[in-house]
């Protein structure tokens, strides 16, 4: 197992991209490391999403998870103190797995739009309750101050961007590893045709029931990074069904292709918005949809189907 | 007594409101099975060519009432235009895609409609009050109500009404029905349903541009006032059973009243019981309260 | 060979001014400010715009050496300010991203702005964190400086609470013998803070006036009111407190208005001002307004040569008046450069960002409506009286106006250094001097 997955190319090839990117963020202009780390925090959940994808099945709720994520970060600071790195992100993460869980008995008996409809109306439950609820900061949401790392607090942003790569690399190798096991595979057999799966002895909805926990915790995980990267979580940008879909766009924008292609097309969104809303302030979101609509009329593969041009990340396919 | 005929007045005027919005929505789901986010792009054109053309037209001195004319031209024109266009353009290249990719491509359509809005009509709001101000108000139940919003009844029994005549009473209604049962047994027997499917988007769009056209007199009409009504039209329709006149119907009075309640009596719990209702709803009957009949395919 | 050395050393210099900024900088021809307010959304034509234009105006006339005496001296402290124009719209989320932005990436030397007190708390943590000078002209939240003091952000305008005790304190003045009262505020920080104080500082000013237990807090930016106007009918208070700003205050009052809502209550309203103006005839008659301080239709007649530069030269620019955020957005530039110029002649030099904040520390100032004393939050934080008057017709000018103004000067309702507003209000005021 540990070999197969060190032989992974796929696995390399992330690897290799993430650390990279670790290694230049020490050359790079703050800003550009912010918007990274943007990128790949929203890329994390992009991840979780096109877990789900792979089946056929889409969330335009993923901003309920992300959201807890997000407020698990700041609300454990306000009531607990805490501001440690690994602790954020396990508390960020059981919080959505949590919720998943749960939420999962019911949305796994769903397909198609009833599944995304349903998933919408859960988040828009948790955003209600977020925007009337003083005590959990109303609209105006809270600051989350600076992480620690065991107690050291690096100045700068460096410290904070080498740890959301390597989570996020970890995250992408354990998708990875998911989706070439025997569960994982079942995924595209889902898809097909779910009957044959039942009669091949597998449980459809505990199939799924997996995927959308698994999802849930990555979109967690992604939630609480962006809280610490951006230092602020607040109901309108971490759970409104526009954050959701904001979401769902990226997983098109980057194609179902590879665990990478979530990262990739994550911090592209963000240089695209960055760019847009500099350019032109009163046209960004004209570009962003627009470049929506292009892609779904003219690259169904998203942006992953262009680099599969490029010969060596075309071998991956066949691995 | 008079607090429980003030909560039902106001959650009929709002559930009237919503019903008129989620009317389009639920037809263009119900033929085409398409959930489309553009929606609230219709209603936001609709919202500021009406209360554009009001402004001016008071400006020129034309009288108030002028004002209604403007309100069911602007809804025509919006919804005629942006709805041939999106179809033409857009959604003719996608029908044979998946649902959700159809979904994301209004998503797409609903931010480019608004910036179209940014960039023609600018930044600041518009206000458009002349209507209102025409009907003034009536004592009702012990405190004044402006007669502008009550005329919204009228415009959603209209809507409703009008809906229900079509659909039962005229021939196009009748292919509607035989492509909601079962699309691909309309294509055998020779109705044109790529025609069905302009008319009927057409159709929506008009019945969304009314519904911000018919509410721009009452507020300030000002970029990004749209995004809200998307979910909570969806959350009408969905409760209401997708695709189902009756069931937004339905939809659009249970969460009118719910939330006038919640207003009066738990203002916390405003937001959150349209969405718990939607939940619940979802859970029990996912196909919504009044899902329309699916013929059975073997 | 030469030129190039020059931008070499124009590069050295600019990249010691941010490293070293403790030192005086070597003299500069243009400084770089970020200034953000609402260009789009429902609160950008009665503040953002208003405000933007109010920023522009006095930028130029800077510039240009053309303000009246004493402040004509071309530039801030010699230098042109080059404005970054930057949307304040998006949420508190994008508005830290888009900070971040300013800072890091357009490489401003300060920022000026935000309207939201939702911005102002999310975005002042991260100008301390990134340590850059930052003025914050209109946002109204005494938690900004309450929350721990603050190095590097400063606000020039009064907060919440002085807008709260003045209600209370006209309300004790027009309508001493009203029985009760109630609010309709928006559902977050500024609206819940409003209130607050408002209902807080009423208890000790009017103690007979009752509050209602049903006070509504519909969400931001709701646009439709109709439900809320029928409870507040229903509630036999005859004062309706309201700290509604933006689209949402010209949407209600609209809404209202039609229900004859305002001929049967008294609404005091602590920043609808804006509104007055945008909806001229549209707007009642008889509604207690405010503007947050000696701004807008509150001082729109005072004659000081200031403000009727302010008032001539905006009206002949933009064909309107002067709205209170475009006198706040104009008085924390001219903050900007009267600490600029002083620093300056301090260090006989172009200043850097350390003198800068030290000459703004506890600066006092005659702005366009008024004097400005920043005394409060270790000298970050200004006072100044703020006032009400009630709506009227002027039907030989066609314009709106407000009657009855009244002052209250700052020392009577702001709390004392070191005591937050809560604290304050709810020890029933002590060393108030009213």
């Amino acid at each position: 197992m540990h070999k197969a997955i060190l032989s992974d190319k796929t696995v390399r090839l992330t690897a290799f991209a993430l650390l990279a990117l670790a290694a230049a963020g020490l050359m790079l202009p703050a800003w550009v490391v912010n918007n990274m780390m943007f990128g790949l925090a929203r890329g994390a959940a992009v991840l979780g999403l096109l877990v789900l994808w792979r089946t056929g099945l889409m969330s335009f709720g993923h901003g309920l998870y992300f959201g807890l994520g997000a407020y698990a970060v700041a609300l454990s600071e306000q009531w607990l103190g805490l501001s440690d790195f690994a602790l954020r992100i396990i508390i960020a993460m059981l919080a959505a797995v949590i919720a998943g869980f749960a939420l999962g008995f019911i949305l796994r008996r769903y397909r198609d739009i009833f599944f995304a409809m349903l998933s919408l109306a859960f988040s828009m439950v948790l955003y209600g309750i977020l925007v009337k609820t003083e005590a959990l900061g109303s609209t105006d949401g809270f600051s989350v101050s600076q992480t620690t790392f065991l107690g050291w607090a690096p100045e700068g942003k460096q410290v904070l961007f080498t740890a959301i790569i390597a989570v996020c690399l970890t995250l992408a190798v354990l998708v990875q590893m998911y989706l070439r096991s025997t569960l994982g595979r079942l995924t595209t057999a889902i898809r097909d045709n779910e009957i044959r799966v039942e009669y091949l002895g597998y449980s459809v909805s505990q199939a799924i029931h997996i995927k959308y926990v698994i999802s849930a915790a990555l979109a967690g995980a992604a939630g609480g990074m962006m809280a610490m990267a951006l230092g602020q979580v607040d109901p309108d940008s971490m759970v409104y069904w526009t954050v959701s879909g904001e979401l769902v766009f990226i997983t098109i924008m980057a194609g179902p292709g590879s665990v990478l292609a979530p990262f990739i097309g994550a911090i592209i969104f963000e240089f695209l918005r960055t760019y847009a809303f500099e350019i032109a302030p009163h046209a960004w979101q004209l570009i962003v949809g627009g470049t929506l609509l292009l892609i779904i009329f003219f690259l169904p593969g998203g942006i992953w189907s262009l680099l599969e041009r490029i010969p060596l990340i075309r071998r991956l396919r066949h691995d | 007594m008079q607090l429980l005929f003030t909560i039902l007045l106001d959650g009929l005027v709002y559930a009237s409101y919503l019903f008129i919005v989620a009317a389009g929505l639920t037809i263009i789901f119900g033929v085409m099975k398409i959930l489309n986010v553009a929606h609230g792009g219709f209603y936001a054109w609709g919202a500021y060519t009406a209360a554009y053309f009001i402004g001016s037209a008071s400006e020129m001195g034309f009288p108030d009432w002028f004002g209604f004319l403007i309100i069911a031209g602007s809804a025509l024109a919006v919804g005629i235009v942006l709805g041939l266009l999106i179809e033409r353009i857009v959604l003719r290249r996608l029908y044979d895609h998946e649902e959700i990719l159809i979904v994301l491509a209004t998503f797409g359509v609903f931010l480019i409609l608004e910036d179209l809005i940014l960039l023609i009509f600018g930044v600041n709001p518009y206000f458009a009050y002349q209507p209102m101000v025409a009907l003034g108000s009536v004592e009702v139940g012990g405190i004044f109500r402006d007669v502008y919003s009550l005329t919204l009844f009228g415009v959603a029994l209209s809507v409703a009404a009008g809906s229900w005549w079509m659909l039962t009473r005229t021939r196009w209604g009748k292919l509607i029905t035989a492509v909601i049962h079962d699309r691909e047994m309309a294509l055998i027997v020779g109705i044109n349903v790529r025609r069905l499917f302009v008319v009927t988007f057409c159709a929506g769009a008009v019945l969304g541009a009314l519904g911000g056209a018919y509410i721009a007199p009452t507020v300030s009409v000002a970029p990004g006032f749209a995004v809200d009504v998307i979910v909570l039209s969806f959350a009408v329709v969905v409760i209401g059973g997708m695709g189902s006149i009756p069931g937004a119907l339905i939809g659009a009075l249970l969460v009118g009243l719910l939330r006038a309640l919640a207003v009066h009596k738990l203002p916390e719990l405003e937001l959150f019981v349209i969405f718990l209702v939607m939940s619940a709803v979802l859970i029990v009957r996912p196909e919504g309260l009044f899902a329309p009949a699916k013929a059975r395919k073997i | 060979m030469k030129p190039n050395l020059l931008k070499l050393a124009c590069v050295f210099g600019l990249a010691a001014s941010t490293a070293l900024n403790a030192l005086p900088a070597a003299a500069k021809e243009e400084f770089k400010v970020g200034i953000v307010t609402f260009l789009s959304g429902p609160a950008a034509g009665p503040f953002g715009v208003p405000g933007h234009q109010g920023a522009e105006l006095v930028i130029e006339a800077i510039n240009a050496g053309e303000l009246p005496a004493p402040y004509n001296t071309p530039g801030f402290a010699g230098a042109r300010l080059a404005p970054i124009f930057v949307d304040e719209a998006g949420g508190n989320t994008k508005q830290v991203a888009e900070y971040r932005n300013l800072v890091q990436k357009q490489g401003v030397d300060a920022v000026i702005g935000y309207i939201s007190s939702g911005s102002c708390l999310s975005v002042a943590p991260v100008a301390e964190e990134l340590k850059t000078l930052t003025i914050i002209p209109v946002c109204g939240s005494p938690r900004l400086f309450e929350e721990g003091g603050k190095e590097y952000v400063f606000r020039t305008t009064g907060h919440a609470v002085g807008d709260g005790v003045a209600a209370a304190l006209y309300v004790r003045d027009k309508f001493g013998d009203a029985p009760a009262y109630t609010g309709i505020n928006q559902n977050y920080a500024w609206g819940q803070d409003s209130y607050k104080f408002f209902d807080l500082a009423m208890e000790t000013i009017n103690p007979d006036t009752k509050a209602s237990d049903n006070p509504q807090f519909p969400k931001l930016f709701a646009g439709q009111f109709g439900t809320e106007i029928s409870t507040l009918s229903l509630d036999k208070a005859p004062l309706v407190h309201s700290s509604f700003w933006d689209g949402d205050m010209e949407a209600f009052v609209l809404q209202a208005n039609v229900r004859g809502f305002f001929r049967q209550k008294t609404f005091i309203s602590t920043l609808g001002a804006s509104a007055v103006d945008r909806l001229g005839k549209g707007f009642p008659e008889g509604v207690v307004i405010g503007t947050r301080g000696e701004y807008g239709l509150l001082v729109r007649d005072m004659d000081s040569p200031l403000n009727r530069w302010f008032v001539d030269h905006y009206k002949e620019k933009y064909g309107e008046y002067p709205l209170g955020p475009s006198y706040q957005y104009a008085q924390s530039i001219l903050a900007l450069k009267i600490a600029m110029d002083k620093a300056a002649e301090a260090v006989g030099g172009f200043p850097g960002q350390a003198q800068i904040i030290d000459a703004l520390t506890g600066l006092e100032w005659d702005s366009f409506g008024g004097r400005i004393s920043m005394t409060l939050g270790g000298g970050h934080q200004a006072v100044h009286p703020v006032g009400y008057g009630i709506t009227g017709w002027n039907k030989d000018s066609g314009e709106p106006v407000a009657t009855d103004v009244v002052f209250y000067p700052a020392n009577c309702i702001m709390p004392p250094e070191g005591q937050t507003g809560i604290e304050w209000l709810e020890a029933g005021m002590p060393g108030a001097s009213c």
